[in-house]
């Protein structure tokens, strides 16, 4: 199964333009495309968060499928409502349509505020797909650390000072914690990979219960690059296996892209400003120990991807064969 | 029974086990609950009647209150009937939510056993947890027993989801003293009864309607924000005619005819005492006590706390010289309880004495004897016998 962008093109967006994202915002990229991706009918909830305030400023939407925005930690909890009423009201004959259901988050309303309600919906095993647009960090609310930022990245709350340099955790490993929820379909992607992020949507959206996506999306404003290079960020943090794209079928890895010339991750940080005290002297072994980083999480996904291969761990939402 | 329509039989229920009888019969299309003491009960029972198959509801088992909110919300966004029920912390969590619910003009129906808010720890009843979601936008209706937890839920549906009205209901009971007593209550005999009663649903939106998308949430900043509140200021304004309405369409097909407020001779009382829920029925024993010894005393309780029935109130103590108000919950740094600063709104102006008392916290009990002394020193104020602070204790150990 592959995606035809070429037809897929000819499709109505579902996301229109003239919305109020910056200019350079990777997250509206690959919003639009994961709605294009999309066959059939469906609903979206959304976390507060920069989407959603660019998306929606009353009296205005450039939503054209059914969008409810309810709370910030909420996004999973609100789809479980929407979903259950969809079953209710099918089971007693009142609605006949087929419904795809995605909620979406930022990585503040997904690694952090937003981790309780979204286990708990993945627990009770609602036919729906989580998409979290990661672009590391509280950016709707001016740059500060989340979960999910990045070890040694500047943010406001982690500035780097005289004697701390920027954060000083590991980004949460989230999709490890949605897999470990026994679920069917787990998969990162990339806007700037968009067949294979497209191809991920279709594949999520026909698998049956809930779904995870982590979909890594750049921010010129927050990570302080050139905003024409929003997308060449997206691509360097897949060529240095700082952002690998995988994929987890009923417990069975696929990485499903790998650098013919693995890039050191220098290639990747150099270009933004909140790494900058990388490069600084004497601060060297930061570089190093991010490089040793990621070489150990990608090694691991290879590993993994060879050993589920023998020993698939079906999840608990496998159905029977 | 000449003048019922139907017929009715007496149960005898919990104060839970009465709201899952009246919520069965209302048959929801979905629930999401999370438990809580004292609302647990009313949860094991409905979930029976889910396991039975007796109701159509798809049951969202979640992880938290918060969750419970949101995806009663999510629910009621995507067209369906919805309910949620909790108490004290479980309300505090979904707070954010609850206000949500009222905006989105989503006509959930709550039924809230009320217990006090921590800290410190504690599972039994005050009002502290309601009161505390009091300017969320929701109707309130607080019930003095069984029976009236009973009615009230099945009328709840239909305020809520008035065309006029489309806000949310909370139907309080309190905990344990309500929720937890069998009492005997008269229910309406076949659920098909009930059901036509209360009416099909028909969502003034939805999220599943696909042809027509609609954008719900949206963010809206200072050249919308304020219109919005202005309109709920209307849903509410709108409710006390559809609340009467439906308290007399009720009272035609049951019998039990309900108003805002109840007076219990009230008629000639030259002091009168004010409550909410259950201590209604303590405080009108203590009225007989106290009209035995040749007290002109009576009680005004409030049944709709939100929108409270000021002209109602008003009318209702424009005889009283004396008014004393039974607030089981502080405003702390206020002058007086909830209630009590309602009841001053409501007869601003008029030439009456108001005393507060607080009482109950925390599941303390009151007593007939307690509220009679009440009275008397009330009494003995009109007379000029005796002062009393603004605001004083019931029951408490200073």
């Amino acid at each position: 199964m592959a995606v035809n962008v070429r037809k897929l093109a000819e499709k109505p967006e579902l996301l229109a333009g003239g919305h109020r994202a910056c200019a350079g915002c990777g997250a509206s990229v690959a919003l639009r495309q994961i709605m294009r991706a999309v066959e059939g009918h469906v609903v979206v909830s959304f976390a507060t968060g920069c989407m959603e305030v660019v998306t929606t400023i009353y009296p205005y939407t450039a939503w054209r499928v059914p969008y409810i925005h309810n709370a910030f930690e909420n996004s999973a909890a609100t789809i479980s409502g929407v979903e259950a009423a969809y079953r209710s009201l099918k089971r007693q004959g009142k609605i006949d349509r087929d419904i795809n259901f995605i909620a979406f988050g930022g990585d503040g309303g997904t690694y952090d505020i937003g981790l309780q309600s979204l286990s708990g919906a993945l627990e009770r095993g609602h036919n729906f797909l989580y998409v979290c647009y990661d672009n590391e960090a509280y950016m709707n609310t001016g740059i500060q650390r989340s979960g999910s930022t990045p070890f040694g990245a500047a943010t406001s709350t982690t500035p780097v000072g005289s004697k701390i340099k920027g954060k000083q955790q590991w980004k949460k490993p989230l999709i490890d914690i949605c897999l470990s929820h026994g679920i069917p379909y787990a998969a990162t992607a990339s806007p700037h990979n968009y067949v294979d992020l497209m191809n991920k949507v279709q594949k999520a959206l026909s698998i049956e219960g809930p779904k995870f996506m982590n979909v890594m999306t750049s921010c010129n404003r927050g990570w302080h690059f050139k905003a024409d290079d929003s997308i060449e960020m997206n691509r360097l943090a897949v060529e240095t296996c700082i952002w690998p794209l995988f994929e987890v079928e009923y417990g069975v890895f696929k990485v499903t892209y790998k650098p013919r010339n693995k890039l050191p991750v220098e290639e990747y940080l150099k270009h933004q400003g909140r790494f900058k005290h990388f490069f600084k002297p004497g601060n060297e072994h930061l570089l190093e120990t991010y490089q040793k980083n990621v070489d150990a999480r990608w090694e691991w996904l290879l590993a993994m991807e060879e050993f589920s291969k023998e020993h698939p761990y079906g999840g608990l939402f496998k159905p029977a064969e | 029974m000449a003048d019922r329509k139907i017929r009715q039989v007496k149960l005898s229920l919990t104060g839970n086990e009465a709201g899952a009888f009246a919520l069965k019969q209302a048959n929801p299309d979905v629930a999401a609950v999370f438990p809580i003491t004292p609302q647990t009960e009313l949860m094991h029972a409905f979930s029976a009647y889910v396991a039975d198959g007796a109701v159509n509801t798809e049951m969202v088992y979640v992880e938290s209150e918060h969750s419970a909110m949101s995806a009663t919300v999510g629910a009621a966004a995507a067209g369906a009937r919805a309910f949620t029920a909790t108490s004290a912390n479980g309300l505090a969590l979904m707070w954010e939510i609850v206000y949500i619910a009222a905006s989105l003009r989503l006509p959930i129906v709550m039924p809230v056993i009320n217990r006090a808010l921590s800290g410190p720890i504690n599972i039994h009843c005050d009002h502290s947890d309601t009161m505390g979601a009091r300017d969320a936008g929701w109707i309130q209706i607080f019930c003095e027993n069984s029976q009236e937890v009973y009615d009230s839920l099945l009328c709840a549906f239909r305020i809520g989801e008035n065309k006029k009205v489309l806000l949310p209901v909370m139907v309080t009971l309190d905990g344990f003293i309500i929720s937890h007593t069998t009492e005997v209550v008269e229910t309406i005999e076949r659920d098909e009864d009930a059901r036509a009663f209360i009416g099909p649903y028909e969502p003034w939106i939805s999220l599943l309607d696909v042809d027509n998308p609609v954008t719900m949430g949206p963010l809206d900043l200072q050249d919308y924000y304020f219109e919005h509140k202005r309109q709920q200021v209307e849903a509410m304004t709108n409710a006390p005619a559809v609340i009467d309405e439906v308290f007399a369409a009720y009272g035609e097909l049951t019998g039990r005819r309900y108003e805002r407020v109840e007076k219990y001779r009230t008629d000639d009382a030259e002091v009168v005492l004010m409550s909410l829920g259950s201590t209604a029925g303590t405080a009108k024993e203590a009225v007989d006590v106290l009209r035995d010894e040749g007290l002109a005393v009576g009680h005004l309780k409030v049944r709709t706390f939100r929108p409270f029935p000021f002209d109602l109130v008003r009318e209702a103590l424009s005889g009283a010289k004396v008014v004393g108000v039974l607030d089981r919950s502080i405003s702390f740094g206020a002058q007086y309880g909830p209630l009590c600063t309602e009841v001053m709104a409501a007869v601003h102006g008029k030439d009456v004495e108001i005393r507060n008392f607080i009482y109950g916290l925390g599941g303390r009990d009151i007593f007939v004897e307690q509220i009679a002394e009440t009275g008397r020193s009330l009494y003995d104020l009109m007379r000029g016998k005796k002062d009393l602070p603004p605001q004083s204790y019931i029951g408490l150990r200073e």
